[in-house]
């Protein structure tokens, strides 16, 4: 016996509408499909009109971002057999303006991320014939779950900061910023100072945490401003208290 | 039109186009590089990659080691000169990556550490838990930023190679966002757009792996070489084709068929003890692992699930805390899209098309014929894969020839002087006609999706892990008859704001003339070797085909195949051995 | 050009919409109370500080009903406030002894313990 599911979609073609408007399609129900898969079969069966991102199906490539009711998720990850009994609504990711249908603008997250120099900064260069740089598996723990981010934007679309603010650095782009400030191999954080430990960075976050809830990869933002608060307050004090200024 | 004028365009932005982009960069600060993706950067297909990437690092280990299990592994048909330059320089390429603060991971006392993998004497698969390539990319893609002479298109889907007097002068793409159709007036162009596993039904190949870089250069005259040699790797999930990990074998993982047995020992990779083992058993070479899951299935002793039949992969006997360590995406995977805990129970897994070891033909210093036009990456052959390639060559490949393209494209630029204006202007004009054409069409009677099912649907009966004469030749049939159908397309999607309807039929366009490569190809090569196997023609034939295939592109035609010779230096082809007699520590 | 990115208002009440945010804007305004609270005390230096008529007038008008029912108020959000800020403190201060990190639950019990401790000694030297 074959069961249906319900998908309600926001739509939105800028050419046509004046503005979004939700769609109803009706799709077979699998117990191991995922919203994605419902969506590859709407634009495959339905409605060739459909738009979205994706790529992998795998939770690694961070493209398929959307609300699901009311919650921001991986397409890719949201499986139908959580939803059953019901509509599935699925939007846009929140707090991003809409280009068409599920696909949001994203190019100041973009930005926001290479403001944060997120690249190794090193005052010990060596040359590569030299070898590797020894770290430890010890050193590599301490910044190891901050690599995990696949800039998925999902712990954007749970921020309010986010939405009232929008110049707020956000929470990936301060993640990836601590991780390159825990790696052994750095020491760029007071380069990374000027964008991180201002007020459009870490000082805009009032530690809502919804950003870590809504992580699938369990990278923890908000420890990871949390920490750079305190660490950013100590250099501040140090810099105010001690002679010669910073370290 | 929009004109962009650049000094080099790079047409792909995974890990061979970061690489070649920052080479560039780097050799040459005052050059204008454009790097072109129809995705952002972070969501290309490198970021899937698992394993790890091969470069000898140890004192155990040799770089002539490396260089015989490749050739080897590619059933003799690598180019071994740049096999030899490949071994050489993968150390350096996986160090630098290293500096560039990929986090890889370490033994105890701070050295990077390396892993057992398929087909390999000696372990030298450097890793970074079990997402080597998303910590790859992702560390490339963080780097670029450091440099202010590489400009990002995000999201312009390029549709066709600008040709002046016989040199590449540049590419067409579109704005995807806006519908809006610019050419990049380049002095040299790098393609790095990846293989072309979605012309497969099952596939570990995200979305974005259409081939679009190889139709492009077929298009413009370039030769697409050794296409009927695809990989299936033996371990995918059921149903997603979601990859697992070589790793997990290289960690002591087991394949196991319906009686609890390992079947691998039938088929000359065994014996199974002591384990693990390298170069036997589960650690054999992919194109030997996927055929034998075909042999167990032909004799009834796969498992049959909802979604096909299956062979277990069972690691619990690594325990949790390693599991954790090692394979952690693997349990994720496994746990979220089969409800499978590897912990406690085997995975059920099956071969899966993977990787594409032919490509655009280029030259060992990533030229191909085409003046102006280089290519590096899964979407080139070298070849230093040959007939099949062996894991964690790939992501060390994307570094050495990405590199390579980078300072090839970057010297060429530098070198010669850009195409005419002219040139350029009809030769996007044209392009843009025929992207309206498709566009505009009003009274076609086919749909996207239904011949590209048609097509997934052929290759795998037709040009699957085994394949035979009439199965072939039936595929090439349906193919012609699909790229004539391919012309009464008509799209639903109307809109110039990201028009994903149009952009999956250009992307069908691109796989529909690469598969055709790729299905004629295998026709002619009466032969098994690697991974194309023929049930007709079992034997490897040297004296016939210890060639490179070339595939020209014939337009409505289908192509004409040539072939070329293989470097041989070093390495006489002999018999593949792998299990017991393999002789090794 | 064709393209017209629409954004989504936002809401006034944007807080209601999900519980996290509700419990989040509990958590934010026991600050409030906090401040207040502190206020009150200070106050209480003030009028110490000008006599003992003074002081007695305090500490009737801060054991009257009204006065009683707003401290109960405050007790109660400094507790929300101390409860949360215990939840989170693992988040911003990781620890790792001897290379393994001190698991969260710990770092919270040990604040427990703090409080608990300083509250003994304040009511002791109370005379309780």
């Amino acid at each position: 016996m074959s069961e249906n599911i319900t998908l309600e979609v926001l739509r939105y073609n800028p050419e046509t509408d004046q503005e979004p408007y939700f769609q109803t399609y009706t799709v077979p129900y699998h117990d191991d499909w995922v919203v994605l898969d419902a969506l590859n079969h709407v634009k495959d069966h339905i409605d060739a009109t459909l738009t979205y991102r994706w790529s992998c199906h795998m939770a690694v490539c961070g493209s398929c971002g959307m609300m699901i009711n009311g919650e921001p998720k991986l397409g890719c990850h949201a499986f139908l057999r959580d939803y059953k009994g019901g509509a599935v609504k699925i939007e846009p990711l929140d707090h991003f303006p809409i280009e068409r249908d599920l696909v949001i603008v994203q190019d100041e997250f973009m930005e926001k991320l290479s403001s944060v120099k997120p690249y190794i900064i090193s005052d010990h260069e060596k040359p590569v014939s030299e070898g590797e740089y020894l770290q430890t598996p010890g050193q590599l723990k301490l910044f190891k779950q901050y690599t995990q981010c696949i800039n998925c934007l999902l712990c954007y679309a749970a921020c309010p900061q986010t939405m009232l603010n929008e110049s707020f650095v956000g929470p990936a782009a301060l993640a990836l910023a601590h991780r390159y400030n825990l790696d052994s191999r750095d020491c760029g954080k007071d380069q990374r100072a000027e964008v991180v430990a201002s007020n459009e960075g870490i000082w805009e976050c009032t530690f809502v945490g919804a950003c870590s809830e809504v992580c699938p990869k369990n990278v923890d933002p908000a420890a990871a401003i949390q920490q750079t608060k305190i660490s950013a307050s100590v250099d501040w004090f140090k810099a105010l208290l001690l002679p010669g200024g910073k370290k | 039109m929009d004109v962009i004028v650049t000094d080099v365009a790079i047409v792909g932005a995974g890990g061979a186009g970061l690489r070649a982009a920052i080479a560039a960069a780097e050799q040459d600060p005052s050059l204008h590089i454009a790097l072109i993706s129809k995705v952002y950067p972070m969501r290309s297909h490198t970021v899937a990659a698992e394993g790890g990437a091969a470069g000898v690092i140890k004192d155990n280990d040799s770089l002539e080691n490396h260089f015989n299990d490749t050739v080897t592994g590619g059933d003799w048909l690598s180019d071994q000169d740049a096999v030899e330059m490949f071994v050489n320089t993968a150390p350096k390429e996986l160090l630098q990556m290293e500096h560039w603060g990929c986090p890889w991971s370490r033994e105890a006392d701070g050295k990077v550490a390396v892993r057992p993998f398929g087909g390999m004497k000696v372990e030298r698969t450097w890793y970074a838990a079990d997402k080597t390539g998303f910590h790859m990319l992702h560390t490339l893609f963080q780097t670029s930023m450091k440099y202010p002479s590489i400009k990002r298109f995000d999201e312009y889907y390029s549709t066709e190679l600008l040709v002046e007097d016989g040199r590449c002068v540049g590419v067409v793409a579109i704005e995807m966002r806006s519908g809006k159709m610019v050419a990049f007036h380049a002095k040299a162009v790098i393609i790095a757009t990846g293989g072309a596993g979605r012309i497969f039904p099952f596939t570990t190949n995200g979305a974005v792996k259409t081939g679009d870089g190889m139709a492009m250069a077929f298009r413009a005259g370039v030769p697409l070489k050794d296409m009927e040699f695809v990989q299936y790797h033996p371990t995918g999930l059921p149903g997603t084709g979601i990859l697992i990990t070589e790793g997990s074998r290289g960690e002591g993982g087991i394949l196991v068929n319906k009686d609890g047995y390992r079947y691998l020992q039938d088929y000359n990779l065994g014996p199974p003890d002591p384990w693990p083992r390298k170069k036997a058993m589960e650690l054999g070479p992919r194109d030997r692992l996927s055929q034998a899951f075909w042999h167990e299935q032909q004799k009834g002793r796969t498992i049959k699930t909802a979604y096909g039949d299956v062979v277990h992969l069972d690691i619990r006997h690594l325990g949790e805390k390693k599991i954790n360590e090692r394979l952690p995406m693997v349990r994720e995977l496994a746990s979220s899209y089969i409800g499978v805990d590897p912990v406690f129970e085997p995975i059920p897994v099956r071969p899966v098309v993977h990787y594409t070891m032919g490509g655009i033909h280029t030259d060992i210093d990533t030229r191909t014929p085409l003046p102006g036009l280089f290519a590096a990456g899964e979407c080139a052959c070298v070849s230093i894969n040959g007939a099949n390639r062996l894991g964690s060559n790939s992501l060390a490949e994307i570094l050495v020839f990405g590199a390579r393209a980078g300072r090839g494209a970057a010297a060429f630029a530098k070198a010669n002087k850009p195409g005419s204006a002219s040139a350029v202007q009809h030769g996007a004009e044209a392009a843009q006609g025929r992207v309206r054409e498709l566009f505009l069409r009003a009274d076609g009677t086919e749909t996207v999706s239904g011949l590209r099912k048609e097509m997934n649907d052929t290759m795998e009966s037709g040009a699957g892990i085994y394949r035979s004469d009439d199965t072939l030749r039936a595929t090439c049939a349906v193919l012609a008859d699909l790229r004539g159908r391919y012309r009464k397309v008509r799209l639903e999607d109307r809109s110039n704001v990201f028009n994903t309807d149009l952009l999956q039929a250009l992307e069908l366009g691109a796989m529909l003339d690469v598969a055709q490569a790729m299905a004629h190809s295998a026709l002619l090569r009466t032969e098994s070797r690697g991974s194309h196997q023929r049930l007709d023609y079992t034997a490897r034939d040297d004296a016939a085909f210890l060639k490179h295939s070339l595939a020209t592109f014939g337009g409505a035609e289908p192509p004409a195949i040539g072939y070329s010779d293989v470097v041989i230096t070093k390495s006489q082809p002999a018999e593949r051995v792998y299990g017991g007699g393999a002789g090794h520590e | 050009m064709s393209r017209r990115p629409y954004l989504r208002t936002v809401e006034r009440n944007w807080w209601l919409s999900r519980r996290r945010y509700v419990v989040y804007m509990i958590r934010e305004v026991t600050c409030l109370f906090i401040a207040l609270y502190s206020a009150l005390l200070t106050d209480g230096l003030v009028r110490l500080a000008e006599g003992q008529a003074a002081w007695d007038s305090y500490l009737t008008a801060i054991s009257s009903p009204p006065g009683v029912l707003f401290q109960l108020v405050c007790l109660v959000f400094a507790t929300i406030h101390s409860v949360t800020w215990f939840g989170v403190t693992p988040k911003a201060m990781p620890l790792m002894i001897k290379g393994e990190p001190v698991p969260p639950q710990t770092i919270i019990r040990a604040h427990y313990a703090l409080w608990a401790a300083a509250s003994l000694v304040v009511l002791i030297a109370a005379g309780v």
